[in-house]
């Protein structure tokens, strides 16, 4: 495996409730992210998915506040001990970020090509006659067609899938090490949904990007991770290679998870639902935060809270069931 | 078991609508629907698919007049729906029922869950008021909710719930008919199993006819009999669900199928991606609609002249000049 770029241990992060207490919608995540790598954070609303992402670049919004202990390595380096400079050059240079909804990061009142520009300008002293050409030639790489007549375009002219587009183009646009994609294609049709998935896979080969893909939507993490992380209640409850996931899930939630998607292949089955829903952050039920809605739930699971065990290499979970395996 | 008469019969069903803004007095009509025919038999559970945009949730809403059709009719239980007077419409209204995408926007957040659900009954005067406290309470029992919940209000209750409410809601008029539009797809997979296997269920135990409008196709394949896919406002494709799945016809379908992103690395479909993204409904391709982005080998100058109509191929009838 290649090198790690980014290394998150412990991450907590708390906000604090109206009754003074404190919800830790994120709480004691960990996971490596390898150059070259589609690592997919795979999980339901309210998991903690989109706020691990955003606590990367160190954004999670207040009063919320990422609780010290946690530990964020980006190349060897300490995000949390960076002051203001050093964070905004990491932000959107090194790291970059591609949201569900294009329509709200990016600015109606400019043209594509004029917040590309901006862009690239910000983090490099180059001419902006330099600055256009490249940017005509990252929209060209994602698969863009007439990017001279795109480039001056405003948002509202374009379709989602190819505002999706340009906000991929300008996180490139800086040359990023990692590109952190929250729901990238939730917003769109599944045969534009296919386009951006290809585009976010060959730049993953072409410029050895790092990608971490957060979703909720296991159906596209099949085919375009090499690994996968899936969260429940604030937790990574089972990390695989996707191959080993989706063959072999030993979570009772990954399990669940699999069992209610639909599928098109093979014979009709009614679908199995996991009972219930996802628990409130402000009250995780005691010992393992599944256990309410597990169907191999054992007395043990409802005192004690389950540590992290490797099953094999590379394969790990939050259960007390591997414990069991490994007797 | 069903009878094959047709409960609903959709005949050339067409609904533009007028764009108007400031500076445009005259704007070319967006073709949301522009001639769609179909029929539903008692008891069968027809799906609707179609990316955003195709026409398959103003389907769903003109059938019901929630929408004022521009063309075309539409037969329920032999009536004609589009010539019904205010007060027999409303009558007929007790038959259709609809089930919305947005189980938020649809429930009256001042509006205890038990009264919600009773406002149907009372309006139809369904039942003496005296039992309809125990009619909620079996209405709320059959969607798999605590009695409890006639008392709560809707902001208590999660995603999944709240459709089941829209769902108690929907049946307390006891229809025969419900267009479910998208009624999932706002949900977390783990509860939308739950709300997918709820509707089988009712389905099957009340013989509902169902027109259940998604975009995803493995949904649909857990209700649907028959399904119909939709290309800005016009059907594509319609055939036996299996076998729509199994040989679709049309480009189009092709498409959509293999886009459909399927948890599970071992199956390998040939993976189709199409170019460009649907056309705006204001101004469609000329001939058949789907020809700017068609990949079929034998794509010629006639799919941009003539419009395929639907017709028969195998247990299909696909819109496709070149489909067998």
């Amino acid at each position: 495996m290649t090198a790690p770029v980014l290394e998150v241990r412990d991450l907590r992060i708390a906000f604090p409730t109206r009754t003074g207490d404190f919800a830790r919608p994120v709480d004691g995540v960990s996971f490596i992210l390898h150059r070259g790598e589609t690592l997919a954070l795979v999980g339901e609303s309210g998991c903690g998915k989109t706020l691990t992402s955003l606590a990367l670049l160190r954004l999670v919004p207040a009063p919320g506040r990422i609780e010290p202990g946690s530990r964020l390595d980006f190349e060897g380096r300490d995000i949390m001990g960076l002051d203001a400079d050093e964070l905004r050059a990491i932000r959107g240079k090194d790291i970059a970020m591609v949201f569900q909804d294009p329509m709200s990061s990016l600015n109606p009142v400019f043209t594509a090509g004029a917040q590309i520009i901006e862009t690239i300008k910000a983090h490099e002293s180059e001419s902006t006659k330099a600055a256009r050409d490249r940017a005509l030639g990252l929209l060209r790489e994602v698969g863009i067609s007439d990017p001279e007549l795109r480039i001056d375009q405003y948002p509202h002219e374009m379709s989602g899938g190819m505002r999706q587009r340009v906000m991929i183009a300008m996180a490139l646009a800086t040359e990023p090490g990692v590109l952190i994609a929250d729901e990238p294609t939730t917003a769109l049709d599944v045969t534009v949904q296919a386009q951006i998935l290809e585009i976010l896979d060959r730049l993953r080969e072409i410029r050895g990007l790092a990608v971490l893909l957060i979703t909720h939507d296991l159906g596209i993490v099949a085919n375009r991770a090499d690994r996968v992380a899936v969260m429940y209640a604030g937790r990574i409850v089972e990390e695989a290679s996707t191959r080993t996931l989706f063959e072999a899930p030993s979570h009772p939630y990954t399990q669940g998870l699999l069992e209610s998607v639909p599928r098109l292949t093979g014979p009709v089955q009614s679908l199995k639902p996991i009972p219930g829903t996802v628990p409130d952050p402000a009250r995780w039920p005691a010992g393992c935060r599944f256990h309410p809605r597990c169907p191999k739930v054992m007395a043990r699971c409802r005192a004690e809270d389950p540590s992290r065990l490797a099953l094999a290499d590379g394969h790990h979970m939050a259960c007390w069931l591997a414990e069991e395996t490994a007797r | 078991m069903s009878d094959h008469r047709g409960l609903l019969e959709v005949v050339d069903l067409v609904k533009h609508f007028r764009t108007t803004g400031l500076f445009r007095t005259t704007a070319s009509p967006v073709r949301a629907v522009d001639g769609v025919s179909f029929t539903i038999a008692q008891g069968e559970t027809l799906g609707l698919v179609g990316e955003s945009g195709c026409g398959k949730s103003t389907v769903g809403r003109t059938i019901l007049r929630l929408e004022e059709p521009t063309g075309g009719s539409v037969q329920f239980e032999g009536h004609d729906i589009f010539s019904l007077t205010p007060s027999e419409l409303r009558t007929l209204r007790r038959r259709m029922q609809i089930v919305f995408q947005d189980p938020y926007g649809s429930l009256n957040p001042r509006m205890r869950v038990g009264r919600a659900v009773a406002e149907g009954i009372e309006i139809h005067r369904l039942a003496p008021r005296a039992e309809i406290p125990e009619r909620v309470g079996s209405l709320l029992a059959e969607v798999g909710l605590d009695p409890d919940a006639a008392e709560r209000y809707p902001h208590e209750f999660s995603g999944g719930q709240r459709q089941r409410i829209g769902i108690a809601r929907a049946l307390a008029v006891e229809p025969v008919f419900l267009v479910c539009d998208e009624p999932v797809s706002s949900l977390d997979v783990s509860v939308q199993a739950q709300v997918v296997n709820l509707l089988a269920e009712l389905q099957r135990a009340r013989g509902l006819s169902l027109l259940f409008i998604a975009h995803d196709l493995a949904i649909v394949r857990q209700l649907a009999q028959r399904t119909l896919v939709m290309y800005l406002g016009r059907v594509v494709e319609t055939a036996p669900t299996e076998s729509l799945l199994a040989t679709p016809r049309h480009p189009y379908t092709q498409a959509l199928i293999s886009a459909a992103p399927e948890p599970d690395p071992t199956v390998t479909r040939s993976r189709i991606v199409l170019g460009g993204e649907p056309p705006s409904p204001s101004a469609p391709p000329s001939g058949c609609a789907f020809h700017p982005r068609c990949f079929h080998p034998k794509k010629d100058t006639r799919c941009q002249r003539e419009r395929p109509e639907l017709r028969q191929v195998g247990d299909s009838a696909a819109a496709c000049h070149h489909a067998e």
